[in-house]
């Protein structure tokens, strides 16, 4: 269950090379700039990583949720923001493989090669995060298009995505009249608006997306008219457990390699601080935190990748995936500034910035409190 | 949600449906009375349970790391101290099994044939717990025999066992290079019980003294050589951390969690269930998902284990991590679950209480939950310079 394939092992030291290489150097300079990484974009499309979850014939390697899980660990192990638009991107076009026709797959997936290659997923408005089914954001049906018009709030990769997957109301109430439509950010009506100044989390193009009477073709609708929640449910939430999960293990665990060689090298007291036990013991609660949370990740991902399991024991699993792992990235990035002290306080060193990004995975992608909310409901049924 | 095989799975059924038929009714009255439940130990004998790791021919499945968890999970999640029988006598067949020599095997496995022979893992010293290479009893060799002179205390399944496995130093004031590991026969000369404790929790298992004085014991029931106990029980030993004391703890916990989510949804109170408060809600969420991670992380240690080619500097922290997150969680979950009942959950006429007494003994035994810390750390750490 928790065995990698020679195939994954390969991209594991490959992704690793890359992070190491490319990724890691530029971090600190991107936390500072907040820029998007568009170096990032060209090694990523080099390395085919954005269409990763495509099957072969359109070019991808068909990965698994474990071979996702394994992409983004590495990668988060050297910069949590890095593996952010390979997790919108893959998102997007896992929901196309399942919901869209032969024609709109041949389409999109085309006209990914231009460009980013990089996609968003779109569905928080300003007044509807965790109350994701009240979204207000309109699609009305005109001739041959649908008109949209609405806001779209904390985008991430919106910034420069080529497609982004919208979440729009073509119907009545709540849940039953949501729809999931594709837009090309060159579509007339479209712009990006506000870029969101965060904590931390830099470099990932968190954006506003305006659609005032934006024209989109019909043929662009997705899985039939009013069908978006079931694609969120059954799809597109199950990211929980290889996007936000795997940023947060790989960001704690990136911050524990890390502390555990400061720890050995500062001396106080005549010794090195990792020789105290009150050191010893907080660097092994952050092991014991880290390898739980990916030993249920990885089982998680095992369950996905080989059927046979109840939606609902799935749809747990990935929640307390992403909740676990996203309070103990947090927890493990608390206890790394404090190992270092006041250098871990500066930016100098790397730690205070990953617990600035551990922050914001237990907000994006499902709060942790409705991650509990869905968990609970499932025990109590 | 598991990777279990259909025999694994078959085997989980029969248990659990075993114990809540057998054991379940009488978990409280065993609580209660503190007596070693003869008649479960006899029923477990019948089902197989106490041979689990031996070859078939002696009554066992060859039961690997995974099968052990799963069959402590099922148990002690009606009542963990019915789980300790089978886990301590596994304890001492699991060593006679990987580390026992062609002749003890051919010696011992008939005696147990039977399937009703019980075991005990005997290495606390009044003076030597977390620093188990401190022990003091001897077992010194005089012609055919090893002649043991100690105490051990705190020994689970005491008294009532028939085969003690035994940690002495057969060479004394060396610790980790003089230590033996031995199968000491209830019965031996010089070989006696001395005071019951009364515990807090995991009652009904006799937690007891061993006594020694000049007890010999066949100088063939040494197991590997003179000197190798520490390796025996690094090796061997440590590893059923994860079947043993994790995986009781994971019973523990989750049997906890399924009383409190059936109690908070029958529970009426502001004229509707208590369940249906977010309050409640995120206290069961939270008690879930830390059983799931250690659930988790159980199986992956295992399975790291049942693989063989793990390098043991790699098993020996995620077996610790197992037992030190999983007894945590235990301990976390059932002191909610005592909360969510309220002044019911602090009666004995709920079990929820007597989880929380449980619990608490499972992050002291089998290696504290500090010295599991000990060697995570050191693993982490390495050598300094």
């Amino acid at each position: 269950m928790f065995h990698l394939t020679e195939e994954q092992k390969m991209i594991q030291d490959m992704v690793r090379k890359i992070a190491k290489d490319k990724i890691e150097p530029r971090a600190a300079e991107i936390d500072e700039t907040d820029e998007f990484p568009m170096d990032f974009v060209e090694v990523y499309k080099e390395n085919n990583l954005f269409r990763m979850v495509l099957p072969e014939e359109y070019g991808g390697i068909d990965a698994s949720t474990t071979t996702l899980c394994v992409i983004v660990e590495e990668l988060a192990k050297a910069y949590a923001s890095a593996p952010q638009m390979l997790i919108t991107t893959g998102a997007v076009l896992q929901i196309l493989l399942k919901a869209a026709t032969e024609d709109q797959k041949q389409r999109f997936f085309n006209r990914l090669e231009q460009g980013t290659q990089a996609c968003s997923f779109v569905l928080t408005e300003p007044n509807h995060g965790s109350d994701a089914g009240s979204l207000q954001t309109k699609a009305v049906l005109d001739g041959d298009h649908y008109i949209i018009n609405g806001t779209k709030a904390f985008i991430t990769t919106g910034e420069i995505a080529e497609l982004h997957l919208v979440f729009v109301r073509t119907g009545g109430e709540r849940t039953k009249g949501i729809s999931v439509i594709m837009v090309d950010k060159n579509t007339p009506g479209f712009r990006v608006g506000k870029k969101e100044h965060k904590m931390g989390f830099a470099g990932t193009g968190t954006v506003e997306l305006v659609f005032e009477d934006a024209r989109v073709p019909k043929d662009n609708l997705v899985g039939g008219v009013n069908q978006g929640w079931s694609l969120l449910l059954n799809i597109a939430n199950m990211m929980r457990a290889w996007g936000a999960g795997c940023t947060a293990l790989g960001n704690g665990q990136g911050a524990l390699d890390y502390v555990v060689e400061y720890a050995k090298q500062r001396s106080q007291f005549g010794k090195p601080i990792a020789g105290f036990q009150a050191v010893q013991f907080m660097l092994a609660d952050m092991a014991i935190a880290l390898e739980s949370a990916r030993s249920l990740i990885y089982r998680t991902a095992y369950v996905m990748d080989t059927d046979g399991e109840s939606f609902k024991n799935i749809e747990s699993l990935v929640c307390m995936c992403k909740a676990y792992a996203a309070d103990v990235g947090m927890k493990v990035t608390t206890d790394a500034v404090q190992i270092m002290g006041g250098y871990g306080y500066t930016k100098e060193y790397p730690m205070e910035r990953r617990m600035r990004d551990a922050k914001s995975v237990q907000i994006y992608d499902g709060t942790n409190q409705i991650q509990r909310v869905v968990i609970s409901r499932n025990l109590l049924k | 949600m598991n990777h279990f095989t259909d025999e694994q799975k078959m085997m989980q059924e029969m248990v659990r449906k075993l114990v809540k038929d057998k054991v379940a009714p009488r978990a409280a009255e065993i609580d209660e009375t503190d007596e070693f439940p003869w008649d479960i130990a006899k029923i477990f004998g019948e089902n197989g349970l106490l041979n689990l790791v031996l070859p078939e021919e002696y009554g066992g499945v060859n039961a690997n790391n995974t099968t052990l968890c799963i069959v402590i999970e099922e148990i002690a999640k009606v009542s963990p101290a019915c789980g300790l029988t089978v886990f301590t006598t596994q304890a001492l067949l699991n060593v006679l099994v990987r580390g026992g020599n062609e002749e003890q095997k051919k010696r011992f496995y008939p005696k147990f044939a039977s399937g009703d022979k019980i075991c005990a893992f005997v290495l606390t010293e009044p003076n030597a717990g977390s620093d188990a290479a401190s022990i003091q009893t001897k077992a010194i060799l005089k012609d055919d025999h090893y002649i043991f002179n100690g105490n051990k205390i705190f020994i689970s399944t005491g008294e009532v066992s028939d085969f003690y496995l035994v940690f002495a130093m057969t060479r004394p004031g060396e610790r980790a290079k003089g230590m033996s590991a031995f199968i000491v026969e209830k019965g031996t000369n010089g070989f006696s019980f001395g005071k019951k404790e009364n515990k807090m929790g995991l009652r009904g298992n006799p937690t007891v003294e061993l006594i020694f004085e000049d007890a010999p014991v066949p100088k063939e029931n040494l197991l590997g050589e003179e000197g190798q106990g520490w390796k025996i029980l690094i090796e061997y030993g440590n590893l059923m951390r994860t079947w043993g004391a994790a995986s009781t703890s994971l019973g523990i916990a989750q049997g906890a969690l399924e009383y409190a989510t059936e109690y908070a949804k029958e529970r009426a109170q502001f004229g509707r269930p208590i369940a249906s408060f977010q309050a409640i809600q995120f206290m069961l969420a939270d008690m879930a998902i830390l059983t799931e991670a250690a659930r988790s992380l159980i199986y992956r240690a295992s399975w790291m284990i049942d693989q063989e080619t793990e390098p043991f500097s790699r098993i020996e922290p995620m077996v610790s991590m197992a037992k030190c997150f999983t007894t945590d969680t235990a301990m976390k979950v059932t002191t909610d679950a005592v909360q969510i009942l309220g002044g019911y959950g602090y009666t004995k006429e709920y079990p929820v209480e007597r989880m929380m007494r449980d619990a608490k003994g499972v992050q002291i035994f089998d290696g504290t939950n500090q010295i599991q810390r000990v060697i995570i750390s050191r693993n982490l750490i390495g050598k300094l310079k």
